[in-house]
């Protein structure tokens, strides 16, 4: 690494590979065939999954297989300034990056000519929300009992400065010294570990972002083990 | 949302011996849940629970420009958002007619009941003012989604701070005072929300018996100074009629729930 960083000690008393406190809960939306909450630090995401039911209209169908469709929302309350409520060109993309990654988890092959809704909204945001909302949507979809290939677990990795960091709250985000904040959503596949999202926010070295990249998938799969844990009821 | 008429007829076989699907008698309502401070960024918040029904309700606070018949006002706007996420039978896209009647009916009842002492809000006459929003989510469905947005709405007003206010820079920064919004207790107004099926009138309808009913009719009510009932706004809604006896039938259980709930809901909102 060339030259010290300014940023020593995270805002949060965090090490540097330390995960915000999680916690998981599945059947929060007793409508839904299937929902998750995820919760780390003060981040909160909740996912219902819908389906596979119908498709409408017809011509969007796709005779060999399901398709997956994710909506991500935030509420308006979720953050300092009042969200419009309603879809906006964020959300619109985070919906897409979104149903990319989790494409890679469901296999609807059984299940021509229909849909899988999961929506994710967000009650309360401090960073990190498309990650929150993959992990919460990954549980909602294998409450449902949709066919699973494999899961998923997504966390953003953050560069302060020069400072590698895991799961990156609001006020990391913000931070302006030195080379200032880059921020790294990745989402990890449970089983093949490939990368399922992976987008970049910021200026960073290639072998910062292989270290990025490592600490991201260390990260993943501990959030995934809550998932799972979550899933078979073993926490609390 | 379709209905079997199996399910109709057996619903209504039940009502004839004062029973329903899920053991209430006609005029019991759900067990009530409430949690305040469920959104950390909003002025305030909370979710509440009639069963399994569920709303959020945030409150957000920013300075604006009042209206030229109101300058010393404070601004409120009221929205409600049926998710997909809170039921299979809503789909995404604009409002649909559904959320925008519920949004306004709770907008009405707070405004119309003086609950939020607007004159209070104003930051320089003529300038600048608050502006209140309060939006109301479902996130679970199953039935009677008025009078849960209606309560989730009190309570998250009551549990509201004002944000500080910057003169210098004439913007509001993100924190907080300890000061609460200018509320009016005695305007406490909820809602009750009364459907007819076959020959009975319910309250705190499930989806299904919300599905099969002839009308509804919506009433907000609070105790006034003289600790009077006092009714604050009336929404009939569906195609079915309301005859004199019924009315009658209606306005004596509201003025019997209120007195059952008023305590009990009053708890919920501050606290004690």
């Amino acid at each position: 690494m060339a030259g010290k960083s300014s940023y020593t000690k995270r805002t949060d008393g965090r090490k540097f590979d330390e995960l915000r406190p999680i916690d998981a809960k599945i059947g929060v939306i007793p409508e839904a065939d299937g929902s998750a909450m995820y919760k780390s630090g003060n981040t909160i995401a909740i996912a219902a999954v819908f389906g596979p039911r119908t498709l409408h209209p017809q011509h969007m169908q796709n005779p060999q297989k399901g398709v997956l469709r994710i909506n991500y929302d935030m509420m308006s309350f979720s953050v300092p300034d009042r969200k419009k409520p309603g879809p906006n060109r964020r959300s619109q993309e985070i919906s897409k990056v979104t149903e990319w990654a989790l494409s890679q988890c469901v296999d609807l092959s059984e299940f021509p000519n229909t849909v899988v809704d999961v929506f994710i909204t967000i009650p309360q945001a401090d960073a990190g929300t498309r990650v929150a909302g993959i992990n919460a949507a990954v549980m909602a979809l294998a409450h449902a009992g949709v066919p699973m290939k494999e899961m998923a677990a997504a966390v953003a990795v953050g560069k302060m400065d020069k400072t590698i960091v895991v799961d990156v709250c609001k006020e990391e985000e913000d931070y302006e010294e030195g080379e200032g904040a880059t921020d790294i959503p990745v989402c990890y596949l449970s089983r093949s570990k490939k990368l399922a999202l992976l987008q970049l926010d910021g200026k960073i070295g290639v072998d910062e972002l292989k270290e990025a990249l490592e600490m991201g998938k260390i990260a993943c799969e501990k959030i995934n083990e809550i998932q799972v844990k979550t899933l078979k009821g073993e926490t609390k | 949302m379709i209905m079997p008429k199996i399910l109709q007829d057996r619903i209504i076989a039940y009502l004839k011996q004062g029973k329903r699907f899920d053991a209430r008698k006609t005029d019991e309502y759900r067990q009530i849940e409430v949690k305040t401070g469920i959104s950390n960024n909003a002025e305030g918040s909370a979710s509440v629970k009639f069963g399994k029904t569920e709303v959020y309700a945030g409150v957000k606070l920013s300075a604006a420009e009042p209206y030229s018949d109101g300058p010393e006002d404070g601004t409120f706007t009221c929205s409600m958002e049926l998710s997909p996420m809170a039921s299979a039978d809503y789909e995404l896209g604009p409002p649909g007619i559904e959320s925008v009647e519920m949004g306004r009916i709770i907008d009405r009842g707070i405004r119309e009941s003086k609950f939020i002492d607007f004159s209070k809000l104003c930051i320089k006459s003529g300038e600048k003012v608050w502006a209140v929003y309060l939006d109301l989510y479902a996130v679970n469905n199953d039935g009677n989604l008025l009078d849960v947005a209606a309560m989730a709405a009190l309570v998250a007003l009551a549990n509201a701070k004002m944000p500080v206010y910057n003169e210098k820079e004439e913007k509001v920064e993100h924190e907080h005072t300890n000061e609460g919004l200018p509320l009016n207790k005695n305007a406490m107004a909820f809602n009750m929300t009364f459907h007819k099926i076959d020959d009975h009138i319910i309250v705190d309808p499930s989806k299904e018996e919300e599905e099969i009913s002839d009308y509804r009719i919506s009433l907000a009510a609070c105790y006034d100074e003289n600790e009077k009932p006092r009714i604050t706004s009336i929404q009939k809604g569906k195609e079915g009629a309301i005859t004199a006896e019924e009315m009658e039938k209606i306005l004596n259980l509201v003025e019997l729930k209120l007195k059952e709930l008023h305590p009990k809901i009053s708890k919920f909102v501050w606290g004690k």
